[in-house]
């Protein structure tokens, strides 16, 4: 049985088997076997209240939301999926929202693209609880939709402004309309949100983040590139105990980087979300730069 | 690491199993490509009562434009304007505001245009007295106090544009037979739809309201040609037609 004594969260009686992830926890102790998804929550959060603080407490740092903002009255940032999207309807916007997209591609050009997913995205926050619950419940794998999914749906997000002349992701697109609810007090569309934690939790597996979203899509083709990755430097010691597969969000990338020729999780699904680095009792996992590596190599 | 890999024979994809994986998803998709323009083209009609912010582009360019960002919402130091909630009138995350509630301030230095970064509010809107957010229309002849020989004027003396975009025309008061009763008259030209008139009417319901260009005007038709009266006036009587 587990020992039950720094996790709050376990309330319920009736599990008899060995908690997730006690290994790492026994091992580590609970900081270091929960380090990354604390900061990614403490990410998540400060993003947000750095939005909120404006329209809640009138300290203006960043205005407007995730589609578009300006940092302290002057630097001009914006979701290039959005900004994509007006392109294709035709219009020609303001330089402000160009840049603005531009700088974000940019940062997540070097940084990891779906860096946004696990540590900015706040839908990420909903989709990661209904994962939690689905596992406390332990509720049952159900059939895999196609990783591909995600990519015709970006082609569709891209391809209908240019038929129909408007940006009609924007009606759906889970991210804004959580931001726009925190922010804006418009909560009435969260309904999408609700929708997107149920087919999570009982329809498939991971559906929208590993699946469907089309930000994470363009997101994930941004950050091919980027020279930040989670790299399985030590996989001659995983003990197969499988919790990284339990955890991780695109449990696809794994098993090329443990079993592979290349440690590095190249796989541009990753969230880099540092989860796998928790987990494992063993220390399998570890973020790298994949220039610095190169350059040190070649010395 | 140095484990066998048993994955490299499986890795070539199986033509025929990613061409059905493929049709199906793209089956999957047009549909939601469907489903998703339906819900916009529907809600894509601006509720009659949402007017724009200043500068606001037609509204198809204006729902191409807007990346739903509340920059405009932001700015504006009065809380005019509004981001449209979903299953409201307005397409949900677009700018709108209800005069009745808060009307436009006609800011001169117009901050929520020079905020918006898509230019779906248009940069080009540099004097405020030329915005068109909407017209005022007097749409209650009947209840509206200046039409009963009252003088109310508040709509009138409110308007920013006082004697220019509302005017007040004097009429012989019919049912008093010695009195004047003075019509409170919208020049379309030069409203600007503020709503400030709107805001201000002392009614319970205001019987003055602004309405989105698109609804509140009339239009010619290309082929009439009656447009010149005193030509057409000229014409007839030159062929001898009785008036
Ligand atoms: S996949 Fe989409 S919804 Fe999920 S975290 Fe990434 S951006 Fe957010
Ligand atoms: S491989 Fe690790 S870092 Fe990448 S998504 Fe999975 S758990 Fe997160
Ligand atoms: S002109 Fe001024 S009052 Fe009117 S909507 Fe813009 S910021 Fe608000
Ligand atoms: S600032 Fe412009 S893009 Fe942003 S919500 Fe207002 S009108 Fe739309
Ligand atoms: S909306 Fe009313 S107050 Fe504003 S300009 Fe027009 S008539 Fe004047």
């Amino acid at each position: 049985m587990t020992n039950g004594m720094s996790n709050t969260k376990m309330k319920t009686p009736g599990a008899a088997q060995t908690r997730f992830a006690q290994a790492a926890i026994d091992e580590l102790g609970w900081w270091r076997a929960h380090k990354f998804l604390f900061l990614r929550r403490a990410s998540q959060l400060c993003v947000l209240l750095t939005f909120a603080i404006g329209p809640w407490m009138g300290l203006w740092v960043l205005k407007g939301n995730l589609s578009s903002s300006e940092l302290l009255g002057t630097v001009p940032l914006s979701d290039p999926l959005v900004t994509l999207q007006v392109l294709m309807t035709g219009h020609l916007p303001e330089t402000a929202l160009l840049v603005g997209a531009l700088l974000i591609a940019l940062f997540y050009l070097l940084a990891g693209g779906r860096v946004f997913c696990s540590w900015v995205c706040p839908v990420n926050l909903v989709t990661d609880c209904a994962s939690w619950l689905r596992r406390k419940l332990r509720l049952p794998r159900t059939a895999e939709m196609p990783r591909g999914l995600r990519y015709y749906l970006l082609a569709l997000v891209l391809l209908l402004p240019l038929v129909t002349g408007i940006t009609v992701w924007e009606w759906v697109n889970p991210v804004p309309i959580l931001y726009r609810a925190l922010l804006f007090g418009a909560g009435s569309g969260l309904w999408i949100l609700a929708m997107i934690f149920l087919l999570d939790l009982f329809i498939s597996e991971r559906a929208w983040c590993g699946h469907l979203c089309p930000t994470g899509a363009l997101f994930a083709l941004l950050g091919k590139a980027s020279p930040v990755k989670v790299s399985a430097v030590n996989a001659s010691a995983c003990d197969n105990c499988m919790d990284c597969f339990e955890v991780c969000p695109e449990r696809q990338v794994l098993k090329p980087a443990l079993k592979g020729d290349n440690p590095m999780i190249v796989d541009s699904d990753c969230t880099q979300c540092g989860r796998c680095i928790d987990v494992c009792a063993q220390r399998v996992f570890q973020y790298q730069n994949r220039i610095a590596l190169k350059a040190e190599n070649n010395q | 690491m140095s484990q066998v890999n048993r994955n490299s024979k499986a890795k070539g994809v199986n033509r025929r199993q990613f061409l059905a994986t493929t049709a199906r998803a793209g089956c999957a998709m047009g549909l939601l490509g469907l489903g998703v323009s339906g819900v916009a083209k529907q809600s894509s009609h601006l509720d009659p009562m949402a007017i724009r912010p200043p500068g606001a582009l037609d509204e198809q360019d204006f729902l191409s434009a807007c990346v739903r960002c509340g920059l405009c919402v932001q700015a504006c130091p009065y809380d005019t304007l509004k981001l449209a909630r979903w299953f409201e009138g307005a397409p949900t995350g677009t700018p709108y505001f209800t005069a009745r509630t808060v009307p436009c301030e006609m800011c001169e230095d117009i901050p929520c245009v020079k905020a918006c970064p898509s230019g779906s509010l248009d940069h080009a809107l540099t004097n405020i007295d030329e915005a068109k957010m909407g017209i005022a229309v007097l749409i209650d002849e009947k209840n509206c106090l200046n039409f009963k020989g009252l003088r109310c004027d508040v709509c009138y003396r409110v308007c920013p544009l006082i004697d220019n975009a509302i005017t007040l025309e004097r009429q012989h008061n019919q049912r008093s037979d010695h009195h004047a009763m003075f019509l409170p008259t919208v020049n379309s030209d030069t409203c600007t739809g503020c709503g400030k008139c709107e805001h201000a009417c002392v009614l319970e319901e205001a019987a003055i309201k602004v309405l989105p260009a698109h609804i509140a005007l009339g239009k010619t038709a290309t082929h009439d040609t009656y447009i010149n009266t005193e030509e057409t006036t000229l014409e007839m009587l030159n062929k001898g037609l009785t008036l």
